[in-house]
């Protein structure tokens, strides 16, 4: 048995931790996140050039070769610094369709891109009536001639309103809720037709509600088989749940550590909060509740990196506990900071409205109950 | 055993219902039910409505005022308001400060406070905490010393709800430091916020809306008649304020429109896709609410009927507050999750009547869910936090 991280894996984290503590203060997250971008290019190159944004890929298509644990240990990083680039839009989302569909002269013209850091993109995995399920597709692409038609509309495409590349899946064929009938397309930001509502969510990320309004993209836009899509799809909406996940681990296990050191100097009837022993019990609870989040992260980690049976089953298991023991940590941190919790001004609030947007994404506690159900 | 309302309650809870019908402005309710902000207009503009009504105050006795309505009308009027998702009273004013001023103040004080705070002509906020001192309320530090004809007020007030419109504020202050119990020391003084020496900083609030301020004073200059009561018995005055804040806060009719709202937005189809309450894990979570408020709701009821024959309410007035925002919580949680990824949007400028619908993103109060859960994590903090009422509870209720 062994926990235990190789030495490139420390390296990684290190080097991410490093950054965090250095370069990435909570007044530089919120300088960042306010900017017009919403986060910083600058910083986006430098993760380029440290080698970050190639961790998850193969080596063939350039990347480190990276995997779960990898994902794993970068996203709670992320977390905890609350980093607002779009790692998860640009590298596990967009990056993870085309690591995994794209032919050779796609990702020559795409991924390479993405490692490089020169090209930003978005993966549209929700419609509005889906609320979660990601194989409810109603956009259509209709083939003429050598030439795809789009039409539909997807919501919360994170990272959208980037000016490089969208990948649509849009149905082919099938029914709304058919999983097949799928088909990826990588579509150039700029193609006539598309309509982007863009906006800042409250996490301080940015995502766009996007309309496609016959827009016609080559048959080379295909990413792998035409109505086969939603395998490629699923894979990368599992990944990304997971790290997401990672990414909430790292936000609470921040929330706990700070609200302990905080009930250790608040001083209030002459003592630190932090000597009742009705915080301290909550204080354990919340201990507690990371704790058996770690583990089961960890074992989601390795039943991935085994490619094991039960790895999307251990997702949902992840997904769960987030949203149920994990809510409990952020609302208790914010609880036992008083006030001063709920201001803007505290990096408390911001870990809590990040910690609830992951809450929601890629399907909320209650959907990945039901799916772990299922997969049982 | 029954909770039927008498003839009487009856007509008098019709009086209501047809006011609301014909008074409750539309762009306000408008405002309202898509959960956007009210300008500090528009919530002048409906008090100074209830006030023409002669309801401005409905706790306050005839001879200040007030409707010297009965507890079960009280009951009534307030569950008509919630029902109806209508603004609150701002309860600075008449909630707070007025009674103590009746109870407390000269006359001289009653003359010339309580008129504008029927009338809303004065806008009141209230300066107890401080950085230093939040639960442990008793050691704050602001002080005021006598000085010929005025006090010299120095210190810091902060979390002041709305002080960036108020005229006057209500303080707990430092008079002397050299007493037995430090609660002795401290004084009920009203201050101009025009008083040189007074600012006023913004704090904003996590959902992004300047909500409570800081309050500064530096050298302020207050005249000795602005002292309520007796030097060193503000604590006592403003410990009666306090309960009063307690009793106040159950909300029951207000979360029972919420919970309604819920019901309709998760049982339908919102943009096309099967609604919520299909699944069956929300739906026990929405049904585990309703339990949790019908409780609450004859809680409150026992309470009432105590209070209506004269008797004192029994311990279970003291987990009004606690169980009413825990209702309110639950409440704001499964507003977001029913409005799925339309909770996470950030776009201020859309909670405005007048943005264009075509650019909105998202329904109604959808993306507001999260700002509400956001904000109203405020619920177990503020008016003595649910720690401290629990503690209270333990120690009167339980005698430990
Ligand atoms: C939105 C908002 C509006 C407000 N408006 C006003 C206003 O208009 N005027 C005004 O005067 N104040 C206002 N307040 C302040 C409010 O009353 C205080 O926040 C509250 O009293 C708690 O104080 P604190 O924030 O300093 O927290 P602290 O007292 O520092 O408490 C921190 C945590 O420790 C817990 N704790 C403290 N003591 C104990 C104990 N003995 N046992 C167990 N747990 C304990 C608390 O419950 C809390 O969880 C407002 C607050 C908020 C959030």
């Amino acid at each position: 048995m062994n926990f235990s991280l190789s030495e490139e894996q420390s390296m990684l984290a290190d080097s991410i931790a490093r950054f965090i503590d250095n370069d990435y203060g909570f007044e530089k997250r919120q300088e960042i996140a306010e900017s017009e971008k919403g986060y910083s290019p600058e910083l986006w190159r430098t993760y380029a050039e440290l080698g970050w944004t190639a961790v998850p890929f193969a080596e063939d298509d350039g990347g480190l070769g990276g995997g779960p644990i990898e994902l794993m240990l970068m996203m709670e990083q992320f977390g905890r610094g609350l980093v607002v680039e779009p790692f998860l839009a640009t590298i596990v989302l967009a990056g993870g369709v085309l690591q995994r569909a794209a032919s050779a002269p796609q990702k020559e013209q795409w991924l390479s891109g993405i490692i490089e850091g020169s090209i930003q993109a978005a993966l549209a995995f929700s419609e509005p009536q889906g609320r979660f399920e990601i194989s409810d597709i109603a956009t259509s692409a209709k083939a003429n001639g050598d030439k795809y038609i789009l039409n539909g509309h997807k919501n919360l495409v994170l990272n959208g309103a980037n000016d490089d590349l969208l990948i649509i899946p849009a149905r082919t064929s099938g029914s709304q809720s058919d999983q097949s009938g799928i088909t990826l397309f990588a579509v150039a930001a700029d193609s006539a037709g598309i309509e982007r509502k863009c906006y800042a969510t409250v996490d301080a990320h940015h995502a766009a509600d996007i309309t496609l309004k016959d827009v016609q993209v080559d048959a080379a836009a295909v990413l792998g088989e035409v109505g086969q899509g939603f395998a490629t799809l699923q894979a990368v909406i599992d990944e990304a749940t997971f790290a997401v996940c990672a990414e909430a681990v790292g936000i609470m296990r921040t929330m706990h550590d700070k609200t302990v050191e905080y009930s250790k100097n608040r001083v209030q009837f002459g003592v630190p909060i932090g000597t009742f022993q009705a915080l301290q019990h909550r204080m354990v609870d919340t201990l507690m509740a990371c704790e058996q989040t770690y583990s089961l992260l960890l074992w989601t980690a390795m039943l991935n990196t085994a490619n094991d049976p039960d790895a999307r089953k251990a997702i949902s298991a992840l997904k769960y506990q987030i949203g149920t023991a994990g809510r409990k940590v952020a609302q208790e941190a914010v609880q036992i900071h008083g006030a001063m919790g709920v201001t803007w001004e505290l990096d408390i609030a911001h870990y809590f409205k990040r910690f609830t947007a992951i809450e929601l994404l890629f399907g909320n506690a209650d959907f990945h109950l039901n799916r772990y159900i299922e997969l049982s | 055993m029954d909770i039927i309302f008498s003839a009487e309650e009856l007509a008098f809870q019709q009086e209501v219902r047809t006011f609301l019908k014909e008074k409750y402005p539309d762009d306000i309710r408008k405002k309202q039910d898509s959960g956007i902000s009210l300008s500090r207009d528009d919530m002048i503009r409906w008090q100074k409505i209830l006030y023409e009504q002669g309801w401005a105050a409905v706790n306050w006795p005839v001879e200040n005022g007030g409707t010297g309505w009965s507890p079960i009308q009280r009951y009534i009027f307030e569950n008509e308001i919630g029902a109806a998702n209508a603004p609150e009273f701002l309860p600075f004013g008449v909630k707070m400060i007025g009674p103590i001023i009746y109870t407390f103040g000269n006359d001289e004080q009653k003359r010339r406070f309580l008129p504008d705070i029927l009338s809303s002509d004065v806008w009141w906020c209230q300066g107890y905490s401080e950085p230093g001192s939040g639960s442990d309320l008793a050691s704050l530090k602001t002080k005021a010393e006598r000085q010929g004809d005025h006090y010299l007020v120095n210190g810091t007030k902060t979390w002041t709800t709305l002080a960036q419109y108020a005229d006057w504020i209500f303080c707990l202050v430092r008079t002397s430091s050299d007493v037995a119990r430090r609660q002795e020391g401290i004084s009920f003084l009203l201050i101009d916020m025009q008083t040189p020496g007074v600012s006023v900083k913004p704090i904003i609030t996590i959902d992004g809306v300047q909500e409570i301020n800081e309050v500064h004073f530096e050298n302020v200059e207050v005249p000795l008649e602005n002292l309520v009561g007796e030097e060193g018995k503000g604590w006592t005055y403003g410990k009666v304020l306090l309960e009063h804040e307690r009793t106040n806060m159950a909300t029951v009719a207000r979360s029972e429109y919420r919970l309604n709202r819920l019901k309709e937005q998760a049982g339908q189809s919102v943009h096309g896709g099967p609604p919520c309450m299909d699944d069956p894990n929300f739906a026990r979570k929405v049904a585990a609410a309703e339990i949790e408020l019908k409780a609450l709701e004859y809680t409150q009821l026992r309470t009432l009927a105590a209070v209506a024959v004269g008797k004192a309410p029994g311990p279970e007035s003291s987990i009004l507050k606690i169980k009413g925002t825990l209702v309110q919580q639950m409440l704001d949680e499964l507003l977001l999750e029913a409005a799925g990824y339309y909770a996470l949007p950030y776009v201020p400028d859309q909670y405005d009547l007048e943005f264009p619908n075509s650019e909105r993103i998202g329904h109604g109060a959808e993306t507001r869910s999260s700002l509400k859960y956001f904000n109203n994590r405020k619920a177990s903090i503020y008016g003595g936090s649910n720690e401290i009422q629990k503690n209270v509870v333990a120690k009167h209720v339980l005698g430990l």
